[in-house]
């Protein structure tokens, strides 16, 4: 079992330091919503296909991620508050190289 | 009024299979579904992608699972209401339900369904100054009647085939289409993008890429719209008479949630040691809508809770009625259309 942290500022601009496993091959929308840091049902919705920007975040740390492939990058040109930063967190998958990551979750889509 | 045993809210796969688990009790169902077509989310959102976790079949395409379902069902005779959102539940003094969706159709039942996974599929709408009050006077998110905009100056954004499609159709309708999409590119089937890239030549649809909409201008009705390249951020004034959002669709619990209904963590909270009953007797919620200790929304978890919710509609249908659980490679399978399907019988023949 080996952990990373990760720190994740939530939509009420509250930060939380977690600890995300990276032997459960998860992803960073799945580490929020185990943690609860947004209400089920407006985090995820799509389950992880890339396919609604619920889980879209601001990466704010310098950490080198994966590239966005041609899914992650068509959802968030449909998405709404994107930024240059933004990512979809269930296309982060959790490694040893994400220590120390800073995110923060964009606004609910009303 | 239209008149069933058990009224389905959703048609997704747990919805679908409830009709089955139902008719084998001989009870009828009529699904209402805000979509156009059934099959909830798997229609919808992923129709091409693979599930592994369905018993039985190691793999199966979400759209095609949904066929499966309605052959499965077929017998039983469904009745559908498409493209309509169930807004409110009434419960009549003899226990019983009417539902009236948000055209207007009731439905009577002595038990209600609800198998509405994340909720209604409502139209994302862009997040825009003055949207509300322009929303009946000149921007619509669906196109019904494309007569409308005959002669019209009309503006589409999205980057999705509905936006393509509709482009390629309003170009010979509309006086003028804008098409304005965030990217130079487009994920739609490529026949769609190679016809706007024809129109675009002919000078038929003019394409603004990569753009967006960031106002709308206008006193009464919208009469203008600025449009920001992404790039640049040079800003143009675009006149349109309409402008028509096709950024897909999101789920909504929307009207369930004033139903009276016990919700906790956007989902409705059922009993799960019995039969997936609500906080109304009568009730039931099925399917990735509804939470519990220990829920999982998975189809096959969805499948199971619509079992036993069947069983138990029964029971209050029938409270006088003895019933004893068949299985189908005994009992076979009798549909409401006459047809009967069941295992053929062995053979006693003497070998001489």
């Amino acid at each position: 079992m080996s952990d990373v942290k990760i720190k994740i500022i939530d939509r009420d601009q509250v930060s939380h330091e977690v600890d995300a496993p990276t032997d459960m091959n998860m992803n960073l929308m799945e580490v929020v919503r185990s943690y609860e840091l947004a209400p089920e049902g407006t985090i995820g919705i799509c389950g992880g296909m890339a396919m609604c920007a619920s889980c879209q975040c601001y990466v704010l740390s310098d950490h080198v991620l994966p590239e966005k492939s041609d899914d992650e990058e068509a959802m968030l040109s449909e998405a709404f508050n994107v930024n240059a930063n933004s990512r979809l967190g269930c296309q982060i998958h959790i490694t040893p190289a994400l220590d120390g990551l800073k995110v923060e979750l964009a606004p609910e889509e009303l | 009024m239209i008149k069933t045993d058990i009224l389905i809210i959703g048609a997704g796969p747990t919805g679908l299979f409830a009709v089955f688990e139902a008719g084998l009790l001989k009870l009828r169902c009529h699904l209402i579904d805000a979509l156009a077509q059934p099959g909830g989310q798997c229609s919808e959102i992923y129709p091409k992608k693979p599930i592994y976790d369905i018993p039985g079949f190691p793999e199966v395409l979400a759209g095609e699972l949904v066929d499966n379902l309605m052959e499965q069902i077929k017998p039983f005779q469904p009745g559908f209401t498409l493209g309509e959102r169930a807004d409110t539940l009434e419960k009549l003094d003899d226990g019983t339900f009417v539902v009236t969706t948000n055209k207007g159709t009731k439905h009577h039942a002595p038990i209600v369904a609800i198998a509405g996974g994340l909720g209604s599929f409502e139209p994302r709408k862009p997040q825009l100054e003055n949207l509300k009050k322009f929303e009946d006077n000149g921007i619509s998110y669906i196109i019904r009647d494309p007569e409308v905009y005959r002669d019209k100056k009309v503006l589409i954004a999205g980057g999705g085939d509905s936006a393509l499609d509709w482009s390629i159709f309003l170009a010979d309708v509309a006086k003028e289409v804008t098409l304005v999409h965030r990217r130079n590119e487009f994920r739609g089937a490529l026949d769609s993008v190679e016809k706007v890239q024809e129109l675009k030549n002919k000078g038929k649809i003019n394409l603004i890429t990569p753009a967006e909409v960031i106002a709308l201008k206008g006193d009464q009705k919208l009469e203008g719209l600025i449009v920001e390249n992404t790039a640049t951020k040079e800003q143009t004034e675009v006149a349109v008479d309409n402008f028509i959002p096709l950024f897909g669709l999101s789920p909504k619990l929307g009207p369930l949630a004033d139903w009276g209904l016990a919700i906790e963590k956007n989902a409705i909270k059922v009993d799960n040691t019995l039969d997936y009953q609500t906080n109304i007797p009568g009730v039931y919620a099925i399917g990735d809508v509804n939470t519990y200790p220990g829920k999982l929304k998975l189809i096959l978890c969805g499948f199971h809770e619509a079992t036993l919710m069947c069983q138990s509609a029964y029971q209050r249908i029938h409270p006088d009625k003895k019933y004893v659980m068949k299985y189908t490679t005994v009992g076979g399978v009798e549909g409401f259309d006459g047809s009967k399907k069941e295992a053929p019988k062995a053979v006693v023949k003497t070998i001489e």
